[in-house]
């Protein structure tokens, strides 16, 4: 039977701050074990954890950028749960007022545009982190250093219906939290957690079937594995007349497949309720106007208006959007007016992102100043120099720190356009190839070629290629 | 509002507390009570007053993103049962 897979997605985002949500400890990752740790992140009595303006704000902030409501109102809750990497026994969290809700993200998939509903976004601390040494053992391992760090929770609606499209809708959400700049996404580090869930419906059936969540997802591409994976094994199941029930399963990365977890706990299990060591938060109209003025503009409306204001085709559009500060890059060597959009854009995609990748650098730390980029594509594009040669001299910038003009001049690397000059050495080619020039006569084209090689020998290659095409043409129809 | 000794075996569950089935049945009888002595708030007419989550009156406490001490680690791990190289050390929670 053919079925329709139903998708969402739960977001936690690590936000960019120096200190944890409540208390003044560290959030640098990769500390020793509880060295980042004081009364308030321990859960010891009689303490009381004070907001983070900071990490407050980068909330408020991707709630705006996600199109949210955010309502003038919103306060915390006690989410009420016993696991050892939670010292107070309840993470503080919002549940009955969040901070932002029924937003929106429209996003490109496959040529076309997806809107995928953003049921709600909040704030909470992130708990600690367990570790189980091996197995067989009697214990687990307790690291408080992350507990308090201040985590952004995203819950999407489940809109999306194949693998694509969830594709499509991390990175799209991952480059709107590094645009912003409240998280620096690092999957490797869990500092940015995607937990899929899958459910199949018959084609056609409005209800949903069971709601499948996958944890223990370690990157996009993994995210991506596991959905497969699930509505195949899912797929199968109801052939074969199953009945699924909703439950949690654990994303096996080596063997490729997902494990049933646990039973899912009801949500009344937690027993919210107001957390009351911390006041209610007004967000007012003023606020909001001060944050959305600070939003940059976004990745994808960036992308329309490169494709749009600067005829870039949708590939080259999006690979230059998708990190700010190569957009950033692009822009300003466009700006300098030197050379066409698309001859900076092809620059920046097939040169500077390769040696960007090579050097492991951001587009920030490039050496090669973007006016100077355009420079070289410029020479490039006016016909100065030939596309190989700029290669190597976008080579000789990175390691003389020169600009192009000067390093075409200093090896007299521009190429010869003058008729007159070329004309003389084509010449003398035709003349010592009669055989060759015969050949052709004689209709076989091919022989053309065969000229044109010593003529760029002789000019050590600095010939204009066309200007040599032309003229070899002219002289072989006037013989 | 009579508690079962069920529900009551279930919140002890979620607050990992251990009770006897004896206890659980005696505390349904003393939660009951407890809570009928609360559910005479319900008789207040709440119907023109707004809901409120803090009794304080006060809004938007914050603090800035500044660097604050935190505690050496020979501290932190002082209240705990067990610890080890400078881990919190506690029964094992997975298999």
């Amino acid at each position: 039977m053919p079925y329709e897979a139903v998708i969402g997605a739960e977001v936690h985002a690590e936000l960019a701050t120096l200190t944890k949500l409540f208390c003044g400890c560290s959030t640098a990752f990769g500390a020793p074990p509880n060295t980042q740790t004081c009364p308030v992140c321990l859960g010891m009595p009689g303490v009381l954890p004070v907001m983070n303006r900071l990490a407050f704000e980068h909330a408020l902030k991707v709630a705006l950028a996600l199109n949210c409501h955010v309502d003038p109102v919103t306060f915390f809750d006690r989410k009420n749960y016993y696991y050892p990497d939670l010292p107070k026994n309840y993470q503080i969290s919002q549940n009955h007022r969040n901070l932002g809700r029924n937003g929106h993200l429209d996003l490109p998939v496959e040529g076309r545009s997806l809107r995928v509903g953003i049921w709600n976004v909040h704030l909470e601390e992130d708990a600690g982190k367990l570790l189980h040494p091996e197995s067989g053992q009697s214990d687990s391992l307790v690291d408080l250093n992350r507990a308090g760090t201040p985590l952004l929770e995203i819950v999407s609606a489940p809109d999306m219906r194949a693998p694509a499209e969830i594709d499509a809708f991390m990175r799209a959400l991952r480059n709107i939290l590094l645009y912003t700049g409240v998280s620096d996404c690092k999957m490797q580090e869990g500092r940015l957690r995607f937990e899929p869930s899958i459910s199949l419906r018959p084609a056609g059936q409005k209800e949903y079937g069971a709601r499948i969540e996958i944890k223990n997802v370690g990157s996009i591409s993994a995210v991506v594995k596991a959905v497969e994976y699930e509505i195949q094994r899912q797929t199968r199941a109801l052939d074969s007349g199953e009945r699924l029930t909703p439950e949690t399963r654990l994303w096996d990365d080596r063997l490729g497949r997902t494990v049933s977890m646990r039973r899912k706990e009801t949500s009344a299990d937690y027993r919210y309720f107001p957390e009351p060591d911390l006041v209610e938060i007004r967000v007012d109209e003023t606020w909001k106007a001060r944050i959305r003025a600070e939003l940059p503009e976004l990745p994808v409306p960036r992308r329309l208006r490169l494709q749009q204001q600067l005829n870039l085709g949708p590939y080259e559009a999006g690979v230059l959007t998708d990190d700010r500060a190569l957009a950033d890059y692009f822009e300003s060597a466009v700006a300098a007016g030197k050379a066409s959009p698309k001859a900076v854009a092809n620059w920046v995609i097939n040169d500077v992102l390769r040696i960007l990748n090579e050097r492991q650098i951001s587009p920030v730390a490039f050496p090669i100043p973007p006016d100077r980029l355009a420079a070289l594509a410029a020479l490039v594009e006016t016909g100065v120099i030939g596309q190989p040669t700029g290669r190597s001299v976008l080579d000789d910038m990175l390691a003389t720190g020169e600009p192009p003009e000067e390093i075409v001049r200093k090896k007299g690397l521009a190429q010869i356009s003058d008729e007159s000059a070329i004309i003389a050495i084509v010449d003398r080619v035709l003349a010592a190839q009669p055989q060759v020039v015969a050949d052709w006569k004689a209709g076989k084209k091919a022989a053309f070629n065969a000229l044109i090689g010593p003529v760029m020998r002789e000019t050590k290659g600095k010939a204009n290629p066309q200007v040599v095409r032309q003229l070899l043409e002219k002289r072989l129809a006037e013989q | 509002m009579a508690l079962t000794a069920k529900e009551v075996a279930w919140v002890a569950h979620l607050a990992r507390i251990e009770l006897s089935e004896e206890m659980a049945g005696r505390m349904a009888g003393q939660l009951s009570q407890v809570l009928d002595y609360i559910a005479q708030l319900n008789e207040a007419d709440t119907s023109e007053t707004p809901p409120m989550s803090h009794a304080g009156g006060l809004s938007n406490v914050f603090r800035e993103d500044a660097p604050g001490m935190s505690l050496p680690r020979e501290e932190a791990l002082r209240n705990a049962p067990e610890s080890a190289e400078g881990f919190f050390r506690v029964p094992r929670v997975i298999e």
